[in-house]
């Protein structure tokens, strides 16, 4: 077994007992060793910056930035999601196949006339729903994670299908007027609703996992969950809540796919899961549980994202290097990871 | 621990005894599986000879469900040491892109020497591959999921830089008996993997292996002071999945006769870990059960047909899937063991069931 990270529980716990405080705040004099992997993933997005920006007219523009966050804006909210589960030291391999089915079964109700008012709180929900079915599967039939929630990607793969075997246009005009809906700030960086969206969550996210009891609870389970119990927390609720919260982010990330593709189509997301488990790492959460950050997640999909981009940008390149690309800084980030794990104990 | 693969006949002791064997609920739902389908078509069970070679869908079952079969033996042993091997799937790609690029190119693809050396180059590799995973786990000391998790992702990508992202495809009567040829009358495809199979359980069985496999997965710390070369052993079992999975991915290339470096072995990862997990191996590590992954393979090769057979789209295959998983391991879950336990001490109450 790799090591668990023991003092996660205890400085979460003696943060409690200060009465809250954001993490970046108090301690701004030494950097905290848990900020490291984070700083790591800083410095790789800065250097992709650097070094894509000497190489390419044009890449350091508001433009590509901007297009960054509208393309990945559904990555980053299934990256936030799953930020939650992996701190718990669980998992989620169903946010790919949900996200599928919350955008099929938007267009879908869509199309069969149903009002963008009504479709959008429902599709979202659907997410809920199945992240709450795998937390009562992992809480109280005691069944792995990695299980429950592969049975529940095959579940809401196969409903897809059932769904909708064809993909689905969407032209209700409602919802496209939303999807199409955006602003320039500053005249040059353009937001589309997706991307308020995204940020709303981040931010929602961050306030859960930073300043409620909720969030504190997250981290002492991935700190250790006995430990956590004993400390009279409610680990089963949370253990359960963790999953919906993941359940309801990829909810919301079918809306967002649904919304940038304006249209359903049942294969959407296949392996996206692996995506957002690759920028969760890379942003510095320790798959332990215990350590790591919404806002390290966020700078993880920028950094797939990036890659993306470089390599559009190379023109030479062909598109199967993006994934030899993404699993060599997995490696590292990995590594680096391990390295500091080590250190620690 | 188990070596029987049958389960306890029902006429021998107490019916709590029969369902509380790990293989039970396995074999009911094969069992079911099976039945429904001879119910639908009653011609399903019966195996004529057709061409000199045995014809029918038993064995259309048994030649499908060799590449699974392979997978998911290899996974198995890696289970039991508290690992998981997400990157099969990547390295059944990766052994098929590598062997059909040789054949494709070489001067004579129709030549045995070819293809045994393109057999033995793509297993070479494969192993490598299953020596890098098993590096990082046991070296390094990453967790096995995302160590693999690094190959998963980068080895699709090595698999279309082998192919330059083309679908590669070759005639070679040779290489093509691999997948699809039949020898006694049997495929060749499931004599190989049965083969590997049985040798597997046999060193696992006859000898410590196995019992050294599972003292890794119980306690890998006890197991070490013990003197159990707890590293050499997690390393052994990523290396032989490695192996195995490039058999597979051989397999299922002669059998297509294309290198699909997108598509090869797709999921394969996932329909492995359902069948050892539905064979009851915990995930957890310890002991495991080489007979219950067998039926496991079998369920999910038959679920499949079944689909089929039925004129159901197999794109909705993932749902039925997702139902005997949940259904199999809600059944092996410690809550509805002890409620069932708890129940039979008792009489019978009116409670309902919990699944």
């Amino acid at each position: 077994m790799t090591t668990t990270v023991p003092d996660g529980g205890t400085t979460q716990g003696a943060r409690a007992r200060r009465g809250g405080g954001g993490p970046a705040t108090r301690r701004a004099l030494r950097l905290d060793r848990r900020y490291l992997p984070v700083v790591g993933t800083f410095v790789v997005l800065a250097l992709i910056l650097v070094v894509g920006g000497m190489r390419y007219d044009n890449f350091l523009s508001v433009g590509v930035l901007a297009n960054l966050f509208i393309n990945n804006s559904f990555l980053i909210v299934l990256a936030v999601g799953m930020t939650f589960v992996i701190l718990t030291g669980g998992i989620d391999l169903s946010v790919g196949a949900v996200l599928a089915l919350s955008a099929v079964t938007a267009a879908y109700l869509l199309n069969a006339g149903m009002p963008a008012g009504v479709v959008i709180p429902l599709v979202v929900l659907v997410g809920s729903v199945i992240g709450l079915l795998v937390g009562a599967m992992v809480h109280v039939f005691e069944i792995q994670p990695f299980i429950a929630t592969l049975a529940a990607m095959f579940f809401a793969r196969g409903l897809c299908f059932l769904v909708a075997p064809e993909s689905i246009p969407i032209s209700e005009e409602t919802f496209v007027a939303l999807a199409g809906w955006d602003t320039w700030i500053g005249g040059q960086w353009r937001i589309t609703s997706s991307v308020v969206i995204a940020l709303v969550v981040v931010a929602v996210a961050f306030y859960l996992l930073h300043y409620t009891q909720f969030g504190r609870t997250v981290y002492a389970i991935g700190g250790g969950e006995q430990s956590a119990r004993l400390m009279g927390l409610p680990v089963a609720r949370t253990k359960v809540l963790v999953y919906v919260v993941s359940g309801t982010c990829a909810g919301i990330g079918g809306l967002l796919f649904a919304m940038y593709s304006r249209s359903g189509y049942s294969l959407t997301g296949v392996a996206m899961e692996l995506d957002a488990i690759a920028a969760v790492v890379i942003g510095g959460t320790l798959l332990t549980g215990g350590t790591g950050f919404v806002l390290g997640s966020v700078l993880g999909v920028l950094v797939l994202g990036l890659i993306q981009t470089v390599i559009t940008f190379e023109g030479t390149l062909s598109s199967w290097w993006t994934k030899i690309v993404i699993g060599g800084l997995l490696l590292v980030f990995v590594i680096l990871q391990r390295v500091l794990t080590v250190r620690r104990t | 621990m188990s070596a029987t693969s049958a389960p306890p006949p029902r006429t021998a002791g107490r019916l709590g005894a029969v369902t509380s064997h790990t293989l039970f609920w396995p074999v009911v739902a094969l069992v079911a599986l099976l039945a429904a389908n001879t119910i639908f078509r009653p011609s399903f069970l019966s195996v004529s000879v057709l061409n000199g070679h045995l014809f029918g869908s038993p064995i259309d079952i048994l030649r499908n469900c060799a590449p699974l079969m392979l997978v998911a033996l290899g996974m198995t042993l890696v289970i039991a040491t508290r690992g998981i091997d997400l990157s099969v799937g990547a390295v059944v790609a990766i052994a098929g892109a590598v062997a059909l690029s040789f054949i494709a190119t070489a001067p004579e693809p129709e030549a045995i020497g070819t293809v045994l050396t393109a057999i033995g180059i793509a297993l070479v590799l494969s192993l490598l591959l299953g020596v890098w995973n098993g590096f990082l786990v046991s070296v390094v000391g990453v967790q096995p999921i995302i160590a693999t998790l690094i190959l998963m992702t980068a080895g699709r990508g090595i698999a279309m830089l082998i192919t330059q992202g083309q679908i590669t495809t070759v005639t070679s009567a040779p290489f093509k008996t691999l997948g699809a040829g039949f020898w006694l009358g049997l495929p060749v495809a499931t004599l190989v993997a049965f083969g590997v199979f049985g040798l597997v359980s046999f060193l696992t069985r006859r000898t410590a292996l196995g019992m050294l496999v599972e003292a890794v997965g119980i306690n890998p710390s006890a197991s070490r002071l013990a003197g159990v070369q707890a590293r050499t052993i997690v390393w052994t079992v990523f290396a032989l999945a490695g192996l195995f999975s490039g058999l597979a991915g051989l397999i299922l290339a002669s059998n297509v006769m294309a290198a699909d470096a997108n598509n090869a072995g797709l999921f394969i990862e996932l329909d492995a870990i359902l069948a050892v997990v539905i064979g009851g191996t915990s995930l957890a590590g310890g002991k495991f059960s080489l007979s219950g992954t067998f039926v496991g393979v079998l369920i999910i090769a038959t679920l499949t047909l079944t689909v089929t057979n039925l004129g159901i789209s197999p794109l909705v295959t993932p749902l039925f899937k997702a139902l005997v998983v949940a259904a199999v391991t809600l059944a092996q879950s410690p809550v509805v063991r002890r409620k069932l336990a708890e129940r039979a001490v008792r009489r019978p109450s009116t409670s309902k069931a919990v699944a």
